[in-house]
């Protein structure tokens, strides 16, 4: 009973923040698949690298042909699709959320660090800023796999790559109008030092921007490291990820297209998702619209 | 008059404009050759337009910046280096107070953080001590203590200026700075926080310095008063004797814009010409452009602050004997009668 | 031409050189970290003595600092080494997969210009209308689609079911149309968002006003005054989406072997062909860094104070 009466609570707080149906519907899809993700030992049926090659190419359990054994059917080694795209979920939604914050993290520091110093410390984080701008981080990402060969620190690392300069760029401008506002001024006038200036006080104060800003960038995010791992430079075997089991079932798409086209639907349908919370997030919080309050 | 906290000898401060690669600097004097004090006990006031250098003025002598010329003493030593730790530590020592209480406090703390924040970064007492002081302090400007759980856009601007001059106290500062206190209030707020700002000033013997365009309200607190003009000090005195007899012509024309309430509007003398603008300054008296009394020698030679004796000085050619002004008869410094009403009101918490 | 116009465009060629340099320098560190370029650069089977003799030819023994202007000196003159593959200069074939790339890349803009802006027209001048909210959500659909998983399904609809199209290969003006689609719906989707505002921000204008208090028709006016304003900020929003058209392609191409720039790469770092791979990346950011400052210059020539306060406010 007191789930039902939150749920219908939730709902209308929602409403009231102007979400749409389909809002509610992101929300929805984003939050299963971030449960998926996170009960994937529960819920997958079989373990993903269970292979069965008597039971190679079934199809899903909709089509002629199908069972109840493997609901989304198998692959070419006989393994379970619906329980590779759980753990494949598991992955990437994984390496995208720490990609997104440490890039986030990163990003919002060296703009913090242009704004508050300047000078030499500005020109060069603007330069890295440029750089970035020119090289997209899909180049970059390839190229660093290529010298430096696959391991999954360096991969998260280089999905983090992705738009880092945005949040840097975002918080150094953020920073630069509003540490000449009076109540910053204030606090350096009761001599207060610049790591409380910061973490107390601006970072607070910007943070909803370079919240909206997160969730704006993580389909990027989401789909460099799909791209990458569809490319065969990602994930390896026999770990998964959605971008993997793209990449390796294009080559059966002609007898078995459910391997590569069903994965497929889940990056698209989470990015979308996404991309309709993240602007409308934007539209909701960004205190450049809503300064009140 | 008490030996004096602070003391300012001949500063000045210019800031370099459109500096980058190849292009000119252009140098604007905000503010040049000042020299004043103030002590314990004693209300300073500085009056001018925008662009006169009144706030830069006080930003100096609260040493968050520092004079490109001259020097500061405060309490008998030079103002330690912005940034260095003694620095950090003579900040409890002296405060300002802002024009716009909403934008001098952060709008994503509740209040009693806020006011505790000066104590917190110098770890003055432990917690508890803290806490007390500032609902000691909440009790001081008028505040209950229920507004220290409250958010700065949950007050009203009579309230927020209170907190604004609570968390100043809280430290137990020698001297304060106001910059333009009122001016973004509500007019019928203005006279309540006046009257706060000069009660607690006497009560507590604070030095206090308090600037604003607006004459009526600076008299109303100052024992003191300096004129400013582009950068420059072009009269200082007594405020009652400054009002009795300005000697200065911008000062003559200030004292006839700010009528007083009893007195009738005449003999204003209107200001002509273009308002000052610190990059473009005129040669010798910079008043002189709008001066009705300007000769000759003022358009060349600039004026030195001369002493007129009384505690009179006078950045002005022509001035040797100061008019009487027949338009004030009210002493300053006097309490502005509150409407009952109004002063209700303002007092909700 | 203005002398403030002069002095943003000299400011931007200035940082667009700058972040040249940057990313070239980029590349040499990621060389050099990644352990000894002749282990990286040559064969794995080249004999030691061969290996040593190119450690010197290409002063491995020498200081950093000199090694590192060998390289640019060597980035100037376009000598990336030869492919372990082919034993081809990689230069050449990166030049050999440029065309291919431009011609991918150039019809996709073409296909994408004229789905994007004819939707985003639409939907302009039917502002707020059901068909409006449909073409939008068109565009939202289009723009995040994954290049990869479009492909696939291009493919598999295409070149599998139907069998009316190839999938694979370059060799007939028919290759080209999968890749392209590919390329171009995501990028029609943006435009198409792009198109819409920009003509809703148009039609506001006076001289639209005029135009049609004169009697033109609501698509007259579109084609004879609106669209030809629009087309510098068109050429400029796709000098800024560059990058991500590159980034297509490095997908798009792999999906339809289609023999570009972006298969090149994948190939090279598949066969760990470095040389290349470093040529690769080289060009790449010539590419981007050159049409970025190409929208520089245009948006100097069109706004200089908007574009030197831009310049220096960036450059701090």
């Amino acid at each position: 009973m007191s789930s039902a009466s939150e749920q219908v609570d939730i709902r209308s707080t929602l409403r009231l923040w102007g979400a749409s149906p389909v809002i509610v519907l992101c929300i929805g899809w984003l939050l299963a698949m971030i449960l998926i993700a996170i009960f994937a030992d529960l819920l997958a049926p079989i373990h993903y690298t269970t292979q069965d090659l008597t039971a190679r190419f079934r199809p899903p359990a909709f089509m002629t042909g199908g069972s109840a054994d493997h609901l989304l059917g198998t692959d070419h080694l006989g393994r379970d699709v619906l329980s590779r795209m759980i753990y494949a979920l598991r992955t990437s939604i994984l390496i995208a959320t720490l990609g997104t914050l440490i890039g986030a993290v990163m990003g919002t520091l060296m703009g913090l660090a242009a704004a508050r110093f300047r000078g030499i410390v500005d020109m060069v984080a603007m330069m890295l800023c440029d750089v970035q701008t020119a090289l997209p981080s899909l180049f970059i990402a390839i190229a660093f796999l290529a010298f430096f060969g696959n391991n999954i620190v360096l991969f998260i690392i280089l999905v983090s790559f992705e738009g880092w300069e945005r949040y840097a760029r975002l918080a150094r401008g953020l920073v630069l109008s509003e540490q000449t506002a009076d109540y910053i001024r204030a606090v350096e006038a009761f001599g207060a030092g610049t790591g409380r200036v910061v973490f107390q006080h601006l970072l607070p104060n910007i943070a909803a921007s370079l919240v909206v800003q997160a969730t704006l960038n993580f389909p990027g995010t989401i789909l460099l490291e799909t791209s990458l791992s569809f490319l065969g430079l990602g994930v390896q075997p026999p770990d998964t990820s959605l971008g993997l089991m793209l990449g390796e079932g294009r080559r059966y798409l002609l007898n078995a297209w459910w391997i590569a086209v069903l994965p497929g639907i889940i990056i698209f349908l989470t990015t979308l998702a996404m991309s309709l919370f993240g602007d409308w997030l934007r539209d909701r919080l960004d205190p450049t619209i809503n300064k009140e309050g | 008059m008490s030996a004096s906290l602070l003391h300012a000898r001949n500063i000045a401060r210019s800031y370099e404009l459109n500096r980058h690669i190849w292009g000119n600097a252009s140098v604007v004097h905000a503010v040049s050759d000042v020299t004043l004090s103030v002590g314990r006990n004693e209300t300073l006031g500085i009056v001018g337009e925008s662009g006169s250098g009144k706030s830069t003025t006080g930003r100096l002598l609260l040493g968050l910046e520092s004079p490109t010329r001259g020097s500061i003493s405060f309490d008998g030593r030079p103002l330690p280096v912005i940034g260095s730790p003694e620095w950090r530590k003579s900040r409890t020592r002296m405060q300002m107070i802002y024009q716009d209480p909403l934008a001098a406090l952060d709008r994503r703390l509740p209040i009693a953080k806020q006011m505790r924040e000066p104590l917190d970064i110098h770890q003055a007492g432990n917690l508890q001590e803290r806490e007390t002081r500032v609902s000691e302090l909440l009790r001081a400007v008028g505040l209950s203590d229920a507004v220290a759980r409250r958010y700065p856009h949950e007050l009203s601007g009579g309230q927020r200026q209170r907190v604004v001059l609570a968390r100043a106290l809280v430290t137990r500062p020698d001297l304060l700075v106001c910059d333009e206190p009122v001016s973004a209030l509500d007019v019928s707020i203005q006279a309540q926080v006046v009257n706060l700002l000069s009660d607690l000033q006497a009560e507590l013997g604070l030095a206090m310095i308090f600037i604003s365009h607006d004459l009526r309200v600076v008299r109303q607190v100052s024992h003191r008063i300096a004129v400013m003009y582009l950068g420059r000090i072009v009269e200082e005195g007594e405020a009652d004797d400054l009002f009795a007899r300005p000697a200065h012509p911008y000062t003559r024309a200030l004292v006839s814009a700010a009528p007083v309430p009893g007195t009738k509007l005449g003999g204003r003398i209107m200001l002509r010409g273009e308002p000052p603008n610190p990059a473009n300054q005129p040669s010798g008296c910079a008043f002189h452009p709008r001066c009705s009394a300007a000769v000759a020698r003022c358009k060349s030679e600039m004026p030195a602050l001369a002493e007129l004796g009384g505690g009179r000085k006078v950045s002005c050619h022509l001035a040797g004997s100061p008019s009487e002004n027949q338009a004030d008869p009210s002493p300053a410094r006097t309490r502005v009668p509150l409407n009952p009403v109004e002063a209700a009101s303002e007092d909700v918490a | 031409m203005k002398m403030s116009s002069l002095k943003a465009i000299g400011f931007r060629a200035v940082r667009s050189l700058v972040t040249l340099l940057l990313c070239v320098t980029l590349v040499f560190v990621i060389l050099r970290a990644a352990g000894d370029p002749s282990e990286e650069l040559l064969p794995p089977e080249t004999p030691p003595d061969i290996r040593q003799e190119y450690r010197v030819q290409w002063g491995l023994d020498r200081p950093i600092v000199v090694q590192y202007l060998n390289f640019l000196s060597r980035v100037a003159r376009g000598d990336l080494g030869e492919s372990f593959a082919s034993d081809l200069p990689a230069t050449e074939l990166v030049m050999r997969a440029i065309p291919k790339t431009i011609l991918l890349g150039g019809s996709a803009f073409l296909l994408a210009t004229l789905i994007g802006m004819s939707l985003g027209v639409t939907a302009a001048l039917r502002h707020g209308t059901a068909v409006d909210r449909s073409l939008i959500a068109a565009a939202v659909l289009g723009y995040s689609m994954p290049v990869f998983f479009l492909g696939i399904l291009l493919i598999l609809v295409f070149a599998l079911q139907l069998r009316v199209l190839p999938s694979s290969g370059s060799s007939s003006p028919v290759h080209l149309i999968l890749p392209t689609i590919t390329l171009a719906l995501p990028l029609a989707g943006r435009v198409a968002r792009f198109a819409r505002t920009a003509t809703l921000e148009v039609m506001g204008k006076p001289f639209i006003r005029t135009a049609r208090a004169k009697g033109l028709g609501q698509l007259a006016v579109i084609l004879g005054h609106a669209l030809p304003n629009a087309m510098v900020p068109l050429l400029m929003f796709f000098g800024i989406e560059i990058g991500l058209i590159l980034s297509g392609a490095v997908v798009t191409e792999t999906i339809f072997a289609w023999p570009g720039l972006g298969r090149l790469l994948v190939d090279s770092v598949n066969m760990r062909d470095l040389p290349v791979v470093q040529a690769v990346i080289l060009m790449i950011t010539l590419i981007i860094v050159l049409s970025n400052l190409f929208v520089d210059i245009l948006h100097a020539l069109l706004d200089p104070k908007v574009s030197l306060a831009r310049t220096l406010g960036g450059a701090g």
